[in-house]
């Protein structure tokens, strides 16, 4: 066993797969806000509300209707994600066209909102939910004991980002999306309903964000403020990525749990901080993010 | 990224000086009667908050640089000032200006690492260094962590006028508040704040003229950022304290709500936004836990029906320039 | 004539004097908390539902004595509390501040309150630097401190075989002073500190940090932080078999809610100290009973308990002196009196301003053993009142050494 500044080599195994663990709820919840600011070009502020609705949905589906964890990871992002399109037609579809700084305070607005009416309901201290008994228990590696529940979300992430990458960059109504940002009047044109075609994303965004949330609820404190912690990281994320871009969302989300990781280990203080190091950097360097498009 | 202040403003009747030295005298004898109808400390908060949103809206506004990471400025000046005050035994006067001074410093090396990116990507590089130097504060053992710096002495001014009187302060707050406000004001109104305005035009256009706009986005950065200081500077002495609430990104936002609900570009919008959040956060907090959902209703509400803020609005409807 | 003004007179004097023994004395008490954030649960409009009922069993119109209630959130930043506080004293004549969570608001409360001479109780921060080198003559510590905190829960675990150590520590002053506390105590009775990492604030995912904690083989994983980082500590310690492992969580400031969200199957098995427990005797329960009627499917956490308790006391103070205008007057009977209320016992305010009464060590039931809503706690040790807190030789409070 070899060493690398003092860290026993194997030691340093375990926490690049904790943090490629860490990196895939990045990654899920960066995919969501960078489909929404590609296709509405709004900065979805409410995304970490949007997330910890997801988690509360799940606790709330298990308490009062006897529905567990698979169920919760069917049902909460198609209900969530219907409370995303009443947003839209409600407040977004205004704010569309005018500068970031709107949607963004707009959103910022629902996400106050929303918090504010969980703490009110259910306090601030959180709800618990535990593991579902069939992911239960874990793996002795040698390096490291891999809970099953975190291989779980290291593999499901992956298939569900994997598959939002393939629908709107190989697929045909991906295309329609696509060009609907770039020339909404043209793909009008063509027959197809734009606004409607919007709002259905926004919907899928929201999903995506609930669905993390149902994944976090057993490992993470379901507490109102949980999706207010992660927001700004996660933000991070999607600049240094490349704003809109969907791969460069997934990968930096992937990215930065590592790097994460690896800063835990020396010099955790920092671990918060790294993030935004990161992305100045990036942004000195690359001013469209990594996998952005100047404009 | 199109500009945010609204053009519709800009056409108004006259020359429009007119309004605004209405509105200023307003203003004036707003704040002289004020004390004596309303808390001395709720009016020197929000005379420190409306100065910071000034400074932020002379960026924001004026140069249409969005920042969001203007708390590094504010909160490192009110540590600064704190630490001077309270270590070193500062005199106010010298306090404030080693804190406004070091938010200049900090403004120079800021801008100059952030002017060189655009809309979000701007906002999102200074959001990246102010949350670096909130780290620092965190770490930094003359801050005291989260328990902050606590009484700060507000001392005697020039040595004479002794600060701890409340109406004193008042007087001192307001004074310097006022001369922040007309400074930012004489800059807009400058050949070098019509340079910024073109700059937030076009800026493709002010290049080809031979202006060098980086230059002058680096001085609106630090400028903006010196009289951000000041407020922050002068938030210490008020309220004795400096901690880190203040170097947070949400003060960051804070300032962005301030003057985007009081209305950006115009000259009185941040004071209006700044005095309407601070009465929010002070009044609704006999409320207790419904001052989120409110918040954020009121900023939902701003956004749907008030996007030019308040003056903004106000403005357009009179057609006179604010 | 003359006979008829002077009865006038003397029946006019006799009036007011009625009148006066009539009119009440007010008083006005501000609870000044965390309505809508971070601890809100443990405080919040809890902490009113307690004071509300502390009024009420005081029954101020037996002591001849008007006594009103007023609330505001100060939402965690300093400069909001300090200047509800002004403002409370300086316009709506509030006499007292109660509870005020974190430690910054806390001790910019406690400024305001000496220069204006009012009092103020603490319950819900935990600095234990309010009795120590920034005690004040204006405030009283009730309910717990870090010194408590780390001596109650640091001691039993090293006297029950918890010898070695190793610390997840929030990286801020109060992390910071847990973990130095708690080092201190596990030195002196024997045992040893294997190791510690520094978190920042409000982090998600611990599960790095554990594996470090796991790693370093320490018996006992002591977590120095609190609130949402000790739900995620030990939600994810149990997740990676931390426990199944023969590792121990000493939880060194755990609340009641924080048990309730963790779930007793998470929260099994944890260690804690605290000052008071719902469910430790029939005045506890019976009290609790009513302040669940304002705050229904919830347990009351120490906090509330004490600032239950501190109301009572200041009440009690105040009719004694007829008079709650003068602060330092009503805080030097309030150390004059012994406290006795049916949450804390019969208890004393010491010099430096620390309310002194028992604490308890306390381990996390399993669901098993869990009989009703509410029952997580089994009672473990009494640390009786002289040991629980740190000892006024050691405080560096200015006001000790003046009365020296």
């Amino acid at each position: 066993m070899f060493e690398i500044f003092g860290i026993p080599s194997q030691a340093l195994f375990g926490q690049l797969l904790i943090g490629l663990i860490n990196g895939s709820f990045y990654a899920l919840l960066s995919l969501g806000l960078a489909v929404i600011f590609g296709m509405l070009n709004i900065i979805n502020f409410a995304h970490g509300a949007q997330y910890m609705m997801g988690a509360f949905a799940a606790y709330l589906l298990l308490q009062y209707l006897g529905l567990n964890y698979w169920v919760a990871l069917i049902i909460v992002p198609v209900l969530i994600g219907a409370t995303g399109i009443v947003v839209e037609r409600l407040f977004l579809q205004y704010v569309r066209k005018l500068d970031h700084v709107y949607g963004l305070i707009l959103t910022f607005g629902l996400a106050l909102m929303i918090e504010g009416f969980f703490r009110n309901y259910f306090g601030s201290s959180g709800e618990p939910y535990q593991v579902p008994n069939l992911l239960l228990g874990g793996q002795n590696l040698g390096f490291m004991y891999l809970p099953t529940y975190r291989a779980w979300v290291i593999v499901f992430s992956a298939i569900v980002c994997f598959a939002t990458w393939f629908a709107i960059e190989r697929t045909r109504l991906g295309s329609y999306l696509r060009a609907a940002t770039e020339n909404p009047a043209l793909v009008r044109a063509f027959g197809i309903n734009v606004p409607r075609m919007v709002m259905l994303t926004y919907g899928f965004g929201v999903a995506l964000a609930a669905l993390a949330g149902v994944m976090a609820a057993p490992i993470y404190n379901v507490s109102p403020q949980m999706g207010s912690d992660i927001i700004i990281v996660v933000f991070a994320v999607v600049v240094i990525g490349g704003m809109g871009s969907i791969l460069g969302a997934i990968l930096t989300g992937f990215a930065l749990g590592i790097i994460e990781g690896l800063t835990k280990v020396f010099f955790p203080e920092a671990s918060n901080t790294v993030i935004f190091v990161i992305m100045a950097i990036v942004l000195l360097v690359r001013p469209a993010g990594l996998f952005g498009r100047t404009a | 990224m199109a500009s945010l202040a609204d053009p519709a403003i800009l056409s108004t009747r006259g020359d429009g000086t007119r309004s605004l030295s209405v509105a200023f005298a307003a203003m004036v004898a707003f704040f002289a009667v004020a004390p004596f109808f309303l808390y001395p400390i709720f009016l020197m908060q929000a005379l420190c908050f409306a100065l910071f949103a000034c400074a932020f809206n002379l960026l924001t506004g004026y140069v249409g640089l969005l920042s969001f990471g203007h708390a590094l400025f504010f909160g490192w000046a009110s540590y600064l000032c704190a630490h001077a005050a309270k270590s070193w035994g500062f005199p106010p006067e010298a306090a404030i200006l080693f804190g406004t001074f070091s938010a200049a410093v900090l403004g120079l090396v800021a801008g100059f690492l952030a002017i060189r990116r655009h809309g979000i990507y701007f906002a999102m590089i200074t959001l990246a260094l102010a949350q670096m130097m909130y780290f620092v504060a965190v770490r930094a053992p003359f801050t005291g962590g989260e328990d902050g710096i606590q009484d700060v002495p507000r001392g005697r001014l020039f040595g004479l006028f002794d600060l701890s009187h409340e109406m004193t302060m008042y007087v001192f707050v307001l004074v310097t508040v006022l001369a922040g406000f007309l400074l930012i004001y004489r800059i807009i109104n400058s050949p070098f704040g019509e340079v910024l305005k073109a700059i937030r035009e076009n800026e493709p256009r002010a290049i080809s003229l031979g202006y060098k706009t980086e230059r002058y986005k680096l001085l609106a950065f630090v400028l903006s950022a010196t009289v951000a200081g000041l407020a922050g500077a002068l938030k210490a002495l008020v309220f004795q304290l400096a901690s880190l609430t203040d170097v947070y990104w949400t003060m960051s936002g804070e300032v962005v709500l301030m003057a985007l609900v009081g209305g950006l570009g115009t000259v009185f919008g941040p004071v209006v936004g700044a005095f309407l959040i601070v009465a929010m956060e002070t009044y609704l907090a006999q409320i207790g836990q419904w001052v989120l959902v409110i918040q954020g209703a009121i900023f939902v509400f701003c956004v749907l029906a008030f996007r030019r803020g308040i003056v903004g609005e106000l403005a357009a409807f009179l057609r006179v320039k604010l | 004539m003359r006979v008829v003004a002077g009865l006038v007179i003397a029946l006019g004097a006799l009036l007011t004097g009625a009148a006066q023994a009539q009119s009440p004395i007010p008083v006005k008490i501000g609870v000044l908390t965390d309505m809508s954030s971070l601890y809100a649960d443990d405080t919040g409009p809890g902490s009113v539902a307690a004071a509300e009922l502390a009024i009420q069993d005081f029954d101020p119109a037996a002591h001849n004595m008007k006594v009103d209630l007023v609330s505001a959130d100060h939402q965690n930043k300093a400069d909001v509390g300090a200047s509800i506080a002004r403002q409370w004293y300086d316009v709506d004549h509030v006499d007292m501040i109660v509870d005020v969570p974190n430690s910054a608001v806390a001790l910019a409360v406690s400024d305001v309150t000496r220069e204006k001479n009012k009092v103020f109780l603490v319950s819900g921060a935990a600095s234990s630097d309010l009795t120590g080198p920034k005690c004040s003559p204006n405030t009283i510590h009730w309910t717990y401190d870090t010194w408590m905190l780390a001596h109650g829960t640091g001691k039993a675990i090293v006297q029950t075989g918890g010898k070695t150590w190793f610390f997840i520590t929030a990286d801020y002053a109060f992390g910071h002073a847990l973990e130095r506390d708690t080092t201190a105590v596990v030195v002196a009775n024997g045992g040893k500190v294997v190791g510690h990492v520094n978190v920042p604030l409000n982090t998600q995912d611990f599960s790095s940090y554990l594996l470090q904690a796991q790693a370093s083989k320490a018996q006992i994983i002591g977590l120095a932080n609190a609130g949402g980082d000790t739900i995620n500590s030990i939600k994810q310690g149990a997740e990676f078999g931390i426990v199944k492992g023969g590792q121990h969580f000493a939880g060194l400031l755990v609340f009641i809610p924080d048990v309730q969200a963790l779930g007793l199957q998470a929260a099994q098995g944890l260690i804690d100290t605290e000052p008071f427990y719902w469910d430790m005797n029939a005045g506890t329960r019976a009290w609790t009973k009513r302040w669940q009627v304002k705050r229904p499917g919830k347990f009351p956490s120490e906090i509330q308990a004490g600032v239950y308790s501190a109301t009572l006391h200041y009440l009690k103070a105040v009719a004694a002196l007829k008079s709650a205008a003068d602060g330092k007057a009503v805080v030097a009977e309030m150390k004059k009196i012994p406290t006795d209320d049916p949450l804390f016992g019969k208890g004393l305010v010491r010099a430096d301003g620390r309310t002194i009464h028992p604490a308890y060590l306390f381990q996390v039931k399993s669901p098993a053993e869990s009989k009703y809503p509410g029952d997580d706690y089994i009672l473990k040790a009494t640390i009786p009142a002289d040991q629980a807190f740190r000892p006024m030789s050691e405080d560096n409070c200015p006001l000790v050494n003046a009365s020296k």
